[in-house]
This record gives C-alpha cells, sequence and structure tokens, in this order.
C-alpha cells in the first residue's frame, strides 16, 4: 500500500467487510442497550416501557451477582493455568523426536474437535458418575469412597472438563512456539553451561512468551462464555453458576428479558475489565 | 592451554559416513582453519569438537586428557555460530554475562570481564541494547564478547563471517586475527572461502567429503599442493590445470599453472591466444586467454595497467620452475 491511489482503493475494498462487521456487532449490543432499560417479560404482560437503570440495579443487587462474577474468574483462571502449564509441557514432550509422531499429534490434538456438549455429557457419565464412572471404579479399586464430583467438587470438575477441550489449543499454538526456536541458540546455551531446566527458563520459555500470551487471551475471549459445559452438568448447581450462566437464567428460566440484558452488558464490562488487566500483565509480549 | 587431538574420529549419521576416521592435531595457541566446500564436514568436524554431536568412533583428546564422553559445557571451549545465536530476549550484557551466570562467577568479577570485552569489541555503548536492535557485524562481536568471557581453552567459529557483507567482513576478519594475536588461544575456524583460510591461518586443514587433503601452512599448501584438489582450491584465481600434451611433455599427467606465474606478452611466447573476458581490480587485471587448440580459457594476471581489448593476439609463457606436477591419481609428483 504505498501510493494514494493504492490507499484509497484498498479503503473501498474493505469498506463492505467493516460495515458488515460494525453491523454484525452494533445491532444486538444496541439491541441489548435497548432492552436492559425497558421492563420486558415476554409471558408476563409483554414490553412494558422504560424502567432506566432500575434491571441494572436489580441485576447487582441479586445475591447471585457477585458470587456469579467469583465462579467466572475461577473457571477461566483455572483452565488457563491448567492449559497453559500443561500445554507447555506436552508441547516439550511432543517435540521430542518419537516413533509415531504424526500420529501421536493428532491424537493430543483431537479432543478439540469433539463438541463441548458432548465432551462434557462424556466425563459427566462416563467419568464422574459416582456410581458407573471409570473414576469411581477406580476409587473402588483403592477402596476409597468414589466422589461425587459435579456435587462436591463442581468448579474443579467443570474446569477439568473444559481445560481437557482446551489443552490441544494450547499444546498446538505452543508446540509450533517450539518448533520455531533456532536450534543454534539451545546449542550455544548449551555450550554456555546451561543445563535442562536453565535452558528451559533462559531460552525456550522466553521464546514462548508471546505464544503464551496468545493463548491466554484467546482462551479468555472463549472461556468467559462458556456454557454448554455447565447446562449439561450442573446445571449451574453447587455454586457452578457463572455470570453468562446467571444472564441464561434471568433471561430463560425468570422470562425477565430486560434484567438478563442489564448483566449481558455487566458481562461486556467484565470482559473488558479482564481484557485490560491482561493486556496490562502479557500484552507487552506483544510488542517488538 | 588449548592442545586438541583427534584420534581416529570417526561420525557417521545412520548408514551415512561422514567422516571416515580422521587424525589431526591442533597445538596450543595455533589458529588453525577447516577450509573445504560446502557440505565436506567442516561443521560436523566442529562440532564434534564442540561435544555438540557424539563421535561414532574414535577419540578427543583436549590437553591430553579423554574429553570424547565430556558434555560440551565441560570440555572448556566456546563456539560462535553462523547464525551468532545471540539470545533475543536478553541485553548485550546479559548475553554476555550469560556463560558465567551459569557458571556462578561473582557479580563484580563479571562486570569486570563485560566491560573489558565490551571495550576491546566496541560494544561499550550498546550493553543496553537487544540483538534485534544491532546490525550484524555489532551481533558478530557480541557472539565473539559472549565466547571470550568464558577465557576458554580454545575457540570454535563456525562460518562466524558469511552473513556479513564483504567490507565488514575483512574488518572483522582483521579483528579476529588481532584478538588472536592478544588472547594467544587456540582458534579453530570453518570457513568455504579460501581467502579467509590463507588470510588467517596458522595451519590450514582443507577437507573434501570429510577426509583431509592437506594440512599445512597456507604458504605451504601454495607452493606444494598435495593433490589436484588443493591446487584447485587454494589461490585465487583458481589455478590454471592444462592435461594432454602440455603436460605429457612436462612427464605429469596433469600441470598446474597459477595465474601469476604466467607472462603475457603481444609479441611472442610459449602459446598463442586471443583475449576473452577481463576483470579488472585495478592493481591487477585478471585475462581469460583463449589458447589456440584449447577448450578452458587459461586465466592469467597482468599488471592494472596492462592494456588488452577483448579479441586482441596475445602470447603466453609459464615460468617453468612455478609448474605444478601432478600423476593420474591426482597426487603431487615432487
Ligand atoms: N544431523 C545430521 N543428520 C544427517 N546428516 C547430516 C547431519 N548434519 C550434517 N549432515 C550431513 O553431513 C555432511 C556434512 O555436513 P556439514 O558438516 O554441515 O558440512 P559443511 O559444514 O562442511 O558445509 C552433509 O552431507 C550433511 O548433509
Ligand atoms: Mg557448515
Amino acid at each position: 500500500m504505498a501510493t494514494q491511489h493504492s490507499r484509497s482503493a484498498a479503503r473501498f475494498m474493505m469498506a463492505p467487510a467493516v460495515f458488515l462487521l460494525l453491523v454484525w456487532m452494533l445491532v444486538p449490543l444496541s439491541m441489548t442497550l435497548w432492552f436492559s432499560f425497558r421492563r420486558f417479560l415476554p409471558l408476563r404482560g409483554g414490553d412494558q416501557g422504560f424502567v432506566w437503570f432500575e434491571n441494572y440495579s436489580r441485576f447487582i443487587s441479586s445475591s447471585a451477582f457477585w458470587p456469579s462474577v467469583q465462579t467466572t474468574l475461577i473457571i477461566v483462571g483455572g483452565i488457563l493455568l491448567i492449559s497453559v502449564v500443561f500445554g507447555i509441557l506436552l508441547a516439550l514432550l511432543l517435540d521430542q523426536p518419537m516413533w509415531g509422531q504424526g500420529v501421536v499429534r493428532i491424537l493430543v490434538i483431537a479432543p478439540f474437535f469433539v463438541m463441548p456438549t458432548v465432551s462434557a455429557l462424556v466425563w459427566k457419565n462416563m467419568f464422574m458418575d459416582p456410581t458407573n464412572g471409570l473414576f469411581a471404579h477406580l476409587w473402588r479399586a483403592f477402596g476409597a469412597d468414589p466422589v461425587v464430583w459435579l456435587s462436591d467438587a463442581p468448579l474443579f470438575s467443570i474446569i477439568l472438563i473444559v481445560s481437557w477441550q482446551w489443552l490441544p489449543f494450547a499444546t498446538l499454538i505452543l508446540l509450533t512456539a517450539i518448533q520455531s526456536l533456532d536450534s543454534e541458540q539451545l546449542e550455544a546455551a548449551e555450550m554456555d553451561g546451561a543445563g535442562h531446566l536453565s535452558r528451559f527458563g533462559y531460552i525456550i520459555l522466553p521464546h514462548m512468551s508471546r505464544a503464551i500470551t496468545i493463548v491466554i487471551l484467546i482462551q479468555t475471549i472463549f472461556l468467559l462464555s462458556i456454557f454448554a459445559e455447565i447446562f449439561v452438568t450442573t446445571g449451574g448447581a453447587f455454586g457452578s453458576r457463572t455470570l453468562t450462566y446467571l444472564i441464561y437464567q434471568r433471561v430463560l428460566e425468570s422470562q425477565n428479558v430486560g434484567l438478563g440484558s442489564a448483566g449481558g452488558v455487566y458481562a461486556i464490562i467484565l470482559a473488558n475489565i479482564v481484557a485490560l488487566f491482561l493486556m496490562r500483565i502479557v500484552g507487552k509480549n506483544l510488542d517488538a | 592451554m588449548g592442545r586438541i587431538t583427534l584420534d581416529k574420529v570417526r561420525k557417521a549419521f545412520g548408514e551415512v559416513e561422514v567422516i571416515p576416521p580422521l587424525d589431526l592435531t591442533i597445538e596450543d595457541g595455533e589458529f588453525v582453519v577447516f577450509v573445504g566446500p560446502s557440505g565436506c564436514g567442516k561443521s560436523t568436524l566442529l562440532r564434534l569438537i564442540a561435544g555438540l554431536e557424539d563421535v561414532t568412533a574414535g577419540q578427543i583428546r583436549i590437553d591430553g586428557e579423554d574429553a570424547t564422553m565430556v558434555p560440551p559445557a565441560k570440555r572448556g571451549l566456546a563456539m560462535v555460530f553462523q547464525s551468532y545465536a545471540l539470545y533475543p530476549h536478553m541485553s548485550v550484557r546479559k548475553n554476555i554475562a550469560f556463560p558465567m551466570k551459569m557458571a556462578g562467577i561473582p557479580q563484580d568479577e563479571q562486570n569486570r570481564r563485560i566491560e573489558a570485552a565490551a571495550k576491546a569489541l566496541n560494544l561499550t555503548d550498546y550493553l543496553d541494547r537487544r540483538p534485534g536492535q544491532l546490525s550484524g557485524g555489532q551481533r558478530q562481536r557480541v557472539a565473539i564478547g559472549r565466547a571470550i568471557v568464558r577465557e576458554p581453552a580454545a575457540f570454535l567459529f563456525d562460518e562466524p563471517l558469511s552473513n556479513l557483507d564483504a567490507a565488514l567482513r575483512h574488518g572483522m576478519r582483521l579483528e579476529i586475527s588481532e584478538l588472536h594475536k592478544r588472547l594467544d588461544t587456540t582458534m579453530i575456524y570453518v570457513t568455504h572461502d579460501q581467502v579467509e583460510a590463507m588470510t588467517m591461518a596458522d595451519k590450514i586443514v582443507v577437507l573434501q567429503g570429510g577426509v583431509i587433503e592437506q594440512v599445512g601452512s597456507p604458504m605451504e599448501l601454495y607452493r606444494a599442493p598435495r593433490n589436484i584438489f588443493v591446487a584447485g582450491f587454494i589461490g585465487s584465481p583458481k589455478m590454471n590445470l592444462l592435461t594432454g600434451e602440455e603436460a605429457a611433455k612436462r612427464g605429469a599427467h596433469t600441470v598446474g599453472i597459477r595465474p601469476e606465474h604466467v607472462s603475457i606478452s603481444t609479441t611472442d611466447g610459449a602459446w598463442k591466444g586471443t583475449v576473452g573476458v577481463a576483470e579488472h581490480l585495478g592493481s591487477d587485471t585478471f585475462l581469460h586467454v583463449h589458447r589456440e587448440g584449447a577448450t578452458d580459457p587459461m586465466t592469467v594476471r597482468v599488471d592494472g595497467e596492462f592494456s588488452a581489448r577483448h579479441g586482441d593476439t596475445v602470447w603466453l609463457t609459464a615460468q617453468e620452475d612455478q609448474i605444478h606436477k601432478f600423476d593420474a591419481d591426482g597426487l603431487r609428483i615432487a
């Protein structure tokens, strides 16, 4: 895009896409804002006019609000932690030359292709079921009482299920990062007297920092709105209600569109706060 | 100290033997250059000495001690890589400090050595920059700085100048030679460029296909190449190699005549020919002369002021005492 002419041509060509994206984003956003200011109960009188900020104050003062924010942050944080740490370890492992590398790599990626609902159901019924689940059998084999996963450790269970789905994504991105490391750098470090741990800490990890940042940012965007996994496992019970799930309950279970919309706006604000926070911590890795 | 001995060292990658059993001794304080065409195993040999590759058979001794199984860090050797292999996320200072940090050298000693190296290599103003903000020549110097501060028994260089432009290359060549004189430490230097080999080496090791063709000082190799390969590889421009009648007349299968050992005349001489391409270097000119009855042109060095135009007829005469003779196996006839 060097000349004046090519610049304006480029602008002209991009216009439809930009326009479409704007509409795509702006229409739902403005509808959410519109409904959030109105009293709208589809089964109990329909749209009953403006109530302005009443929905907002009701949503935030509900006893379920702050716990749901906390739950959201715990789940997102837990999944990020597990998928990044294990993603790095798996990537290191997969980077080693081994027999059947191609097959193993495809197997590792496989969970990412399983639909969230399906994987959550599989986990719930095949692994975590307190009577028939594999874990229950395993526990009994050691003479222990089976854990009732979804009610005794609901957050941990959900974190486990979603981490399983997202681990391949993290592993894949981190693996490509490791593979792009110049092997001469590692050899130089080896000659400089760096052992395995030092090489990991001083060379490999800093090299991966940008990829780790990307994994964290992308996963956060998707994880803030996880829903299916909660819906089919705990149904929001046992303190596993995230902000997204709370909004769903307000709109569909309580049939209060106005209140749910206000919650949606809070969710946007929360996402932005999280994004701001993340960019402060890890965003500098994206420069240069 | 840095006396390195290779004893029947052999290296194979799977089935492929890259280096057949090879013996070589590198004396303490020597500047040794491994030279040979691309893919002849120079880097592999250097990496064997460094310990980055395991030898398939044979023994490597450093200062008389068996180092064959010693890990790279413990061999007391420092290596400068072709890509420089600087750590991109560390400042120049941290890059240079890295080997000392790994060795647990006290901070004030580290600082002293960094300052000294930076001063010697003109890097003082750049210590807080990242490698990405430096020019190629500066990066090269950082890599050398990182090697110097370890005070190694020997330096290993793998084509360190091949990523630099011609002017910088010449400058760095002098700097590395200067460094060698100052430190008086063994240096092993790998290159495919015979000019680098000739100008820097105390001892040149010419390699082909993993086999040592000849070992000797630059002038020994220039004066008495052991075979046709060395004859053609050392010296610039290349030696003219003649076979057939001219060789038979002198009792050899092939004779070699360097461009600087042919005199040219516009009136008479041993061979008549026409002038082809002329390469002007200013001080000298290299003429490619097509001799009558010969297929390949002969390269002749003439004075820069000598004027000859394309298509002119000239006569050439070789200095008989400077003609190299080789037998049918390509070996030198004494
Ligand atoms: N890791 C390796 N695996 C298999 N073959 C290799 C490996 N490293 C080098 N080689 C082969 O060994 C030969 C010598 O390589 P190298 O030492 O890099 O040559 P040079 O540095 O002289 O150009 C080449 O034919 C190359 O293909
Ligand atoms: Mg090489």
